[in-house]
């Protein structure tokens, strides 16, 4: 049993990393009504952009601060020149666009930093938090952080005009138009707000995956599977199946004879898949009427 | 989140509809590319001629693809791991039974065809990026699943398996490199003729019923569990001949080379082709084969974002692809008749 709640424990911890990943996954989502195969890429980017900044000496969180704002900007910057002439393209096409952008940055982050890896910091210390080994402080800051953006993000959507307008841009477009809301610049304000909140995800996940060009590849899978399986329509949903996710993944790992650590993702998503199944829209998601 | 979202509005549909006759090519035009592709080899060297071999593979799988996403408006990025069995099947079967290399090529299909149909039954269930996610874990687990300890006997794990290339028969005087592209065309071909005809006939016509509309579809009668698991079973079988051509043309397999790359690259070279145009998988292929190469030659340690910047390129040019090309082109060529 102990062995157990460890397990789930160490689960939760890592599945912090994946749980602010899909939040970001899932704000685009929301923003744009595609998924972003580039985010993992945007998010390492700016990542590396904090940690040129705090070679140079700048304090964490003013690093911290600078690169939020860097990274909004890249990521309006971005919507207005890459993306918004793709607007009429069909999506398949879009979809090729963010592989594009993935291999650019990716690419460029090789040249600019270099492949070797690099140590992060954490502004949390790395002690053991509340005397379990399991989860450190760090994770734990992660954790609050998370909770913290959820609930941020709930109040923003929820009870302010410019979170109602955004919502109604990314649902009925048309409608939304109508009633005087600029569309085009809400898809750019969540690219901004997805790239900012991708920001955050990777200079909290860089201290414990350290710092390199793909660092996120692993990172950005989950995220997906957790957004999906916590459902696209529902940022609570995300962080649920971001824990759900690093729960599934270790306990796999530990109780099903003969998986090592190259199976325990395959398991991880046969599983979330078999969720699916039950539940289409995922766990949280809300199931979307179709208009013959 | 809101009662707005429940409601998707109109003719917002994931793959765009292709009418039936602009999905092939004209008969005049077909035989253009055929005498080139015939005469082609001809003249090159081995090492070309190899490249023309992958070109068609690859072309073979992209028609794949389209005939799933582009006919049926299903999403896949599963493509690798039928790409990957369909190789394995050939190469063990070539190299631990000694069973000669076309018998090997149907066997791949069938089976293919079996894992595509099977795993079409949960992914009924699944559209959009969901089924996106569910083909993707397929991807990310084939390589893991074929460097399992117990296939090791057959498959030589990790390191792979090495394929001995054919010989031309009846002695003809051809390089093994040049029979293998003759014998790839004719597969190829007869892939892509019996394609079109799947998808003129009664089943391809549900496939695009189901695309455009799966509710009108299953309304006019149209058996939708049905078709969209045949038609995963189909590309699937024709992706696993993909690969087992691949297997011997390459002379090599291994669980590495079968990972979510591929797919994606299957994935880019169908949209850069035009998706649901099946001519345009050859002009795919050709993106997914040349392009990164000429990225190299430009800038070695930014080959990666040259390519993007390519890929940018293309599909602000044309976002439909290789099909937008030939529609404006042909529209050229009427006017001046």
């Amino acid at each position: 049993m102990e062995l157990f709640t460890n397990q789930v424990l160490a689960g939760i911890a890592t599945g912090a990393i994946y749980a602010c990943m899909a939040l970001a996954v899932v704000m685009i989502y929301q923003a744009i009504d595609h998924l972003n195969f580039a985010q993992g890429e945007m998010a390492m980017f700016s990542t590396f952009i904090s940690w040129q900044l705090m070679q140079w000496g700048v304090s964490y969180w003013a690093a911290f601060v600078l690169t939020l704002a860097f990274s909004f900007v890249a990521g309006i910057a971005i919507e207005r020149i890459l993306f918004k002439p793709l607007a009429k393209a069909p999506v398949l096409t879009n979809v090729a666009g963010f592989i594009a952008l993935f291999a650019i940055i990716n690419s460029s982050a090789g040249l600019i930093w270099d492949f070797t890896i690099k140590q992060y910091p954490t502004p949390f210390g790395s002690s053991p938090f509340l005397g379990s080994q399991l989860i450190s402080t760090h994770q734990a800051g992660m954790i609050g952080v998370t909770v913290l953006l959820l609930l941020g993000l709930y109040f923003f959507f929820q009870y302010t005009r410019i979170g109602l307008a955004m919502r109604a841009a990314a649902s009925v477009p048309e409608s939304a138009r109508l009633v005087g809301i600029n569309t085009s610049w809400m898809i750019a304000l969540g690219w901004g707000m997805a790239t900012a909140i991708g920001s955050i995800a990777g200079m909290l996940i860089a201290p414990v995956v350290f710092l390199e060009p793909n660092m996120m590849g692993g990172v950005l899978i989950y995220g997906f599977a957790a957004a999906v399986l916590g459902g696209l329509t529902s940022p609570f949903g995300a962080v649920v199946g971001g824990f759900l996710v690093g729960i599934f993944e270790n306990l796999a790992g530990t109780y099903i004879p003969g998986v090592g650590n190259e199976l325990k993702l395959p398991i991880a998503l046969a599983l979330i898949i078999s969720v699916l199944v039950v539940k289409p829209a995922g766990l949280f998601g809300r199931h979307i009427v179709k208009r013959v | 989140m809101s009662a707005a979202e429940e409601v998707v509005a109109e003719g917002h549909e994931a793959v765009e509809a292709v009418p039936k006759r602009a999905m092939t090519l004209s008969t005049t035009t077909s035989l253009v590319v055929l005498a080139v592709l015939l005469i082609v080899p001809l003249f090159a060297k081995n090492f070309i001629i190899f490249q023309l071999t992958m070109l068609l593979i690859y072309g073979l799988a992209v028609l794949a693809l389209n005939i799933l996403t582009g006919g049926s408006g299903q999403f896949s990025l599963g493509q690798s791991a039928f790409y990957g069995i369909g190789a394995y099947v050939t190469a063990v079967m070539m190299e631990q039974f000694n069973v000669p290399y076309f018998l090997c090529l149907p066997v791949a299909g069938v089976l293919c065809f079996g894992a595509g149909f099977l795993f079409g039954q949960p992914a009924l269930r699944l559209s959009g990026v969901y089924l996106a996610l569910a083909t993707f874990a397929l991807a990310t687990a084939m390589p893991q699943l074929l460097k399992l300890n117990f296939l090791e006997k057959w498959t030589g794990g990790v390191q792979g398996l090495i394929v001995t290339k054919p010989d031309a028969p009846f002695g003809l005087p051809m390089s093994q490199d040049m029979w293998l592209y003759y014998f790839t065309l004719v597969v190829v071909l007869a892939i892509y003729i019996f394609s079109v005809n799947l998808l003129r006939s009664r089943s391809g016509r549900a496939f695009m019923a189901i695309r455009d509309n799966e509710i009108a579809a299953s309304a006019m009668g149209v058996n939708v569990a049905l078709y969209k698991t045949l038609a995963f079973g189909v590309s699937a079988a024709i992706t696993g001949v993909a690969g087992g051509l691949s297997a011997i043309a390459v002379q090599f397999v291994a669980p590495d080379s079968f990972t979510i790359t591929l797919a994606i690259q299957l994935f880019l070279g169908m949209v850069v082709g035009g998706v649901g145009w099946l001519p345009g998988s050859i002009v795919g292929a050709a993106f997914i084969i040349f392009v990164p190469n000429i990225a190299e030659g430009i800038s070695k340690g930014l080959s990666g974002a040259v390519f993007g910047v390519l890929l940018f390129l293309v599909i602000y040019l044309v976002p439909h692809g290789a099909r937008q090309v030939a529609i404006l082109s042909q529209g050229r060529i009427a006017k001046l008749k």
